[in-house]
């Protein structure tokens, strides 16, 4: 049987990354932008935190980090560059009105492309002698968890053994919910999404609107990509290792039917769904049955896509102007 | 309170046609642009004099006659998989699953090749291959159509999913065929009999050039001239107007992504039993989710998906050049194209729509 006390954080460590790239592709789409690049903004989001902390360790070796400026190097750089993904991509959808999910795919072709080169390159631009990208003394800043954690038996393995940045999505979440809902920022933002139109009549800036829902909605999905490198993968970059989590988060953004309080319990989900693998027992001569095991989260997902549509209830509807482009003289 | 209205510096008013001769200007214009942003990337990473990154281009694409050759046989299946997909985007139908379609097609044919590699005659063997490449491409893309005919389920992220099925499906055979135990890949299929490998016209190469060239010819006039691709028009201009003249569209869209799916399958085919003679789960090289923007770029026209196609190989074969002179990353070239797509995406705007600049005097 499943050792739910192991089991369960594990599940939550995978569910981190989907989390952050699930809340933060709703608030995007919130804004009737289907941003298809979060996959690449994810990865950007990851290289740029490892860029940053790989020159602050090369800045201080020997010497002793400062445990302040260790965790904020990495995370303003991701900010920074998920930040720059962003703009680019409301430049070119929402200024330019081009294609959403033409531009998607471009910016992740791109992001996946310059995470996988900057972390194979990274040492060799730099002109240092080190053998791999192990920033095990950054991830200890990012994977320190709670003190008491280890005193509290399967309670505090649970709940208590992450890293800052796991809590940090929980809450992002639930604050996003509360700020779509409740505030009203939250309903401007949201008639943006279902009718660009007529939020224009009301008053409302459109275009500040959907740049400001894109730009922080890749933020937030940035943070998840450094999670997985800085705390999951303890610090070490290997290309590829990110995978499709990315393209994952997008699909929960449907299974969650947008409302990012069910994202939380949808991810962790996903989560176990992802390493559910590794804990049914195949035997060692039927390697090749874990290779169908890995499929259940993606069968999950189709199932779930189709039984939402089927049941087409009109609350958990898609924003009614999500990809489509706003042109004023058009209306 | 305001008390003077200002006027915006500039407005944007949509042209109502562009000459193509103008279109294809601004066009060239964007490539120019992106190839000038390019070269300063280039020369800022790898710190290589900028003439000597184009010839590196150059020679990676066409620096010998094979080079040439391979340049040639990359972009036709990437035209093949564009193509492919084309009548789905021309009917608003966003099939990314252009990867899962290829991948299934291309495990269709290398099963054959092993169950069957050394019980038929040749041409059987390839013909059945080549069958069930198109068939399970074909299955792969009819299943998300299906649920989007009946229940409306978006299908870019049900596309998605059938991806990383397909991929898992053959990850499953690769160790269940694997040759030797334990390697976890197959190998080259029947490399001492040859059975199944494509036959070659001319030289290996010129055959998979040959059928894409044919298709392309094929998907012009299927689009242009035949009742189907005008429905297929029709529904991707608006679905009322569809259902209004009668066009069953469910029919359709299904109808429509067999035949894409089943030309995902070809692709696929071509590629285990034409070049690499082997399966593996990165078979397709992600040249599905390339192929979408292949189509987009040639605004879903098949002759000049020809062009955007080979531009996207050779940078890419280029890109691959300068990152192994260099002792570079490969991934250099997903920089290099993703910089290309995006001066391209962005110069659409500039044929689509016009900017208007506040005359002095306040009247525009």
């Amino acid at each position: 049987m499943i050792d739910l006390v192991a089991f369960i954080p594990r599940a939550i460590g995978q569910s981190v990354p989907l989390l952050y790239g699930c809340t933060g592709e709703i608030i995007t789409e919130k804004s009737g932008n289907l941003n298809l690049g979060i996959p690449g903004v994810m990865y950007v989001g990851g290289i740029c935190g490892v860029i940053g902390a790989f020159a602050y360790e090369q800045a201080t070796r020997g010497g002793q980090m400062v445990g302040f400026l260790a965790i904020m190097i990495p995370i303003l750089c991701s900010l920074l560059g998920s930040l720059l993904m962003g703009l680019l991509y409301c430049f070119l959808t929402v200024t330019l009105r081009a294609n959403q999910n033409v531009t998607g795919l471009a910016m992740t072709t791109f992001g996946v492309g310059f995470g996988n080169f900057f972390g194979g390159s990274l040492i060799k631009l730099s002109g240092s002698d080190v053998p791999t990208i192990a920033l095990s003394r950054t991830s200890a800043y990012f994977s320190c968890s709670l003190p008491f954690a280890d005193h509290l038996g399967w309670f505090g393995k649970i709940f208590l053994s992450y890293g800052f940045l796991a809590y940090i999505a929980f809450i992002l979440a639930i604050y996003a919910g509360f700020a779509l809902k409740k505030t009203r920022t939250g309903l401007h933002l949201r008639a943006v999404g279902e009718n660009p139109g007529t939020a224009d009549a009301a008053g409302i800036n459109v275009t500040a609107y959907k740049y400001m829902a894109t730009c922080i909605g890749c933020m937030v999905a940035g943070l998840g990509g450094l999670y997985y490198v800085m705390d999951y993968a303890s610090g070490i970059w290997s290309n590829d290792a990110f995978g499709d989590r990315g393209w994952l988060a997008i699909a929960l953004v449907i299974f969650c039917i947008w409302k990012p309080g069910i994202g939380i319990i949808a991810s962790i989900l996903f989560g176990g769904l992802y390493i559910i693998y590794l804990y049914i027992p195949a035997g060692m001569d039927h390697m090749e049955l874990k290779e169908l095991y890995k499929m259940i989260p993606y069968v999950v997902t189709l199932i779930v896509l189709v039984v939402t549509s089927m049941r087409n209830k009109r609350d958990s509807q898609p924003p009614a102007s999500l990809g489509l482009p706003y042109f004023r003289e058009e209306r | 309170m305001k008390t003077k209205k200002s006027e915006p510096l500039f407005h944007i008013v949509k042209r109502k046609s562009m000459p193509i001769k103008y279109q294809m200007l601004v066009r060239l214009l964007a490539i120019v642009a992106a190839l000038i942003v390019c070269a300063v990337v280039t020369v800022i990473t790898t710190k290589m004099n900028p003439f000597a990154v184009f010839s590196a281009v150059f020679s990676g694409a066409f620096g010998s006659t094979r080079k040439v050759w391979i340049t040639l046989q990359d972009t036709a299946i990437l035209l093949i998989i564009a193509l492919a997909l084309t009548p789905a985007f021309k009917m608003k139908f966003w099939n990314i699953g252009g990867e899962g379609q290829v991948l299934i097609g291309g495990l269709g044919a290398a099963a054959c090749m092993i169950v069957f590699g050394d019980k038929l005659p040749d041409p059987v063997l390839i013909l059945i291959m080549l069958l069930s490449a198109v068939g399970l491409g074909a299955l792969w893309g009819a299943i998300p159509a299906i649920f989007k005919a009946i229940w409306n389920t978006n299908e870019t992220l049900s596309t998605l999913m059938m991806n990383y099925i397909a991929i898992q499906i053959v990850a499953f055979f690769t160790i269940f065929w694997e040759v030797p135990k334990g390697s976890g890949k197959i190998g080259i299929i029947n490399q001492n009999t040859n059975a199944g490998w494509l036959f070659s016209v001319g030289n290996k190469y010129l055959l998979i050039i040959i059928i894409a060239i044919l298709v392309t010819v094929g998907m012009y006039v299927y689009l242009k001239f035949t009742k189907h691709g005008y429905e297929i028009s029709v529904v991707g201009e608006s679905e009322m107007t569809a259902r209004y003249a009668g066009i069953r569209s469910g029919l359709v869209i299904i109808r429509t992504m067999i035949i894409s799916g089943g030309l995902c399958g070809l692709a696929g085919f071509l590629l285990v039993s034409g070049i690499h003679h082997t399966i593996t789960t990165t078979v397709a090289g992600g040249q599905g989710f390339t192929a979408v923007m292949v189509s987009w770029l040639a605004q879903f026209n098949p002759f000049a998906m020809m062009g955007a196609s080979l531009l996207i190989i050779l940078l890419g074969h280029g890109a691959s050049e300068i990152s192994t002179s260099c002792g570079l990353n490969q991934s250099f070239g997903d920089i290099i194209t993703g910089i290309i797509l995006f001066f391209i995406i962005g110069c659409e705007f500039f044929i689509r729509y016009r900017v208007v600049f506040r005359k002095k005097g306040g009247k525009a």
